[in-house]
């Protein structure tokens, strides 16, 4: 039997703008997932924990404060302090091109800046999932 | 569930499956939440894993407290949880949280947006909140809640919040969960015929009137009241009807010094261990029933009597009841003709 994906989407830092977030999370549903959603303001100890409760195979973070290039290492390196390293993190929000890469060298498993479609989105959650789903 | 392999080996616990699950329960038991967090998964996941897993930790079970949190979608289930877990932490308890929300029935997804209300607990350690959903069950709750609650109850949790899904009028499993059960309203949502119906309000504990600084509360409240005094015989525990508001602390207290109430009357008079008869009978009679149709549906495919009785049903030659018993006759269950 297939388990089901579960997916975290979270807020990470200051921004209070979640329209983007809750859109990508309707698309998770749609596409047959179980998506936690944290809700606003989540500090990187706050998801890692929640990743940690809900057992999720993905984190999801929204960022469109600017401030990815600290969030997100130190996401990815609680993750791993915390025995979450079979757990992917993927990135969207207002990511300029050129941080990209950089987010990735630092452990993004993928990276949605605007213009992402949800359907890229979607399969690229799936495709992240590292543990066995049968 | 197909291919669920029920057989008689897995289901009693296989020595293998116990020795294999050993290490991750060991480790949940020892305080490890990773541990824990992937146990519940795979009881969610893995029916055939259930067994080795409740063999081990059923002992431990039996000590928390269990309080259910049900009410129509809106009505601020989520935000009295929060309000409860803060007052059972400023008590020194430890509460573990299972917040139910509903899945899709097309696509099998499901949004679960219980934490929003719930973030302030996310790094306390004397606080796990797990989301399920309900993947197909009816009844308010999903058909792994029991088991995660067993093992948060296992591992130390001495206050087990559980929220269903936003329920209607007759998603009442949580009755046969729950040591109390709180039924939350709050004020605009239908008139007072709808607090003579059946169902969910019946099954109440207490009668919680939430978002009481809203017009209306106290006539939803005064209703509420009147459907009780209209019960044609006194019942041994009248719901107290509470009105609550999650920006007012003090009615939080009451609302939480009401559940204490409650609970001592439970103990009372053999009355908790009669409560615990009736839900250990409802979930072992489940258990069977589900043990049972695997047990059935999967013997009749192995055979290929599967695909012939869907034939008789559907070409009319024999019916439902014919059909269903002849396939337990063969699988060795059920009377004789």
């Amino acid at each position: 039997m297939m388990r089901r994906i579960r997916v975290l989407v979270a807020k990470p830092g200051l921004d209070g703008h979640d329209r983007g977030a809750k859109v990508v999370a309707r698309a998770y549903r749609d596409a047959g997932m179980e998506v936690i959603y944290t809700g606003l303001h989540q500090t990187p100890e706050q998801i890692v924990q929640a990743a940690m409760q809900e057992d999720v195979d993905i984190v999801a973070l929204s960022i469109l404060s600017g401030a990815h290039n600290t969030l997100v290492p130190k996401v990815v390196r609680m993750m791993h302090e915390a025995g979450l390293g079979d757990v992917s993190v993927l990135v969207g929000g207002i990511i300029p091109r050129e941080d990209a890469a950089a987010l990735k060298e630092a452990g993004a498993a993928a990276v949605f800046g605007p213009g992402s479609t949800l359907e890229s989105i979607v399969a690229a959650t799936r495709g992240s999932v590292k543990r066995a789903l049968a | 569930m197909p291919d669920v392999n029920w057989s008689t080996a897995s289901a009693t616990a296989s020595a293998t499956a116990l020795a294999a699950l050993a290490g991750p329960v060991d480790a949940a038991l020892g305080g490890d939440r990773r541990a824990l967090a992937r146990l519940i998964s795979l009881v969610e996941n893995d029916p055939s894993a259930a067994p080795a897993v409740l063999a081990r930790i059923h002992p431990l079970t039996g000590r928390a407290r269990i309080i259910g949190v049900t009410g129509p979608p809106g009505v601020g289930k989520s935000t009295i949880v929060d309000g409860l877990t803060a007052r059972f932490r400023a008590a020194g308890q430890n509460v573990g949280i299972v917040a139910v929300d509903p899945t899709s029935p097309f696509t099998g997804g499901a949004l679960l947006g219980d934490r929003v209300r719930m973030q302030r607990w996310t790094t306390d350690r004397g606080v796990f909140i797990r989301s399920l959903a309900t993947r197909g069950h009816l009844g308010g709750v999903s058909g792994a809640t029991g088991d995660a609650i067993r093992l948060l109850d296992a591992v130390g949790f001495q206050v087990i919040l559980v929220e269903t899904v936003g329920a209607g009028q007759s998603e009442v499993e949580i009755m046969d969960i729950a040591h109390t059960v709180l039924v939350v309203l709050s004020p605009g949502v239908g008139d007072d015929v709808q607090a003579q119906k059946a169902g969910i309000l019946e099954i109440a504990d207490l009668l919680v009137v939430n978002k009481s600084d809203l017009p209306d509360a106290g006539r939803l409240a005064v209703q509420l009241e009147t459907m009780l005094d209209l019960a044609p015989v006194p019942p041994p525990w009248r719901p107290p009807v509470l009105k609550v508001s999650a920006i007012d602390a003090e009615t939080l207290s009451e609302l939480v010094q009401a559940c204490d109430r409650h609970f001592q009357w439970l103990k009372g008079e053999g009355r908790l261990a009669a409560r615990l008869a009736r839900r250990t009978g409802h979930e072992l009679s489940t258990l069977i029933g589900r043990l049972a149709s695997a047990e059935v549906v999967r013997a009749a495919e192995l055979s290929g009597a599967w695909d012939k009785a869907l034939e008789d049903v559907t070409s009319r030659r024999a019916d439902f009841y014919q059909v269903a018993l002849r396939l337990l006759r063969e699988a060795g269950l059920g009377s004789r003709e």
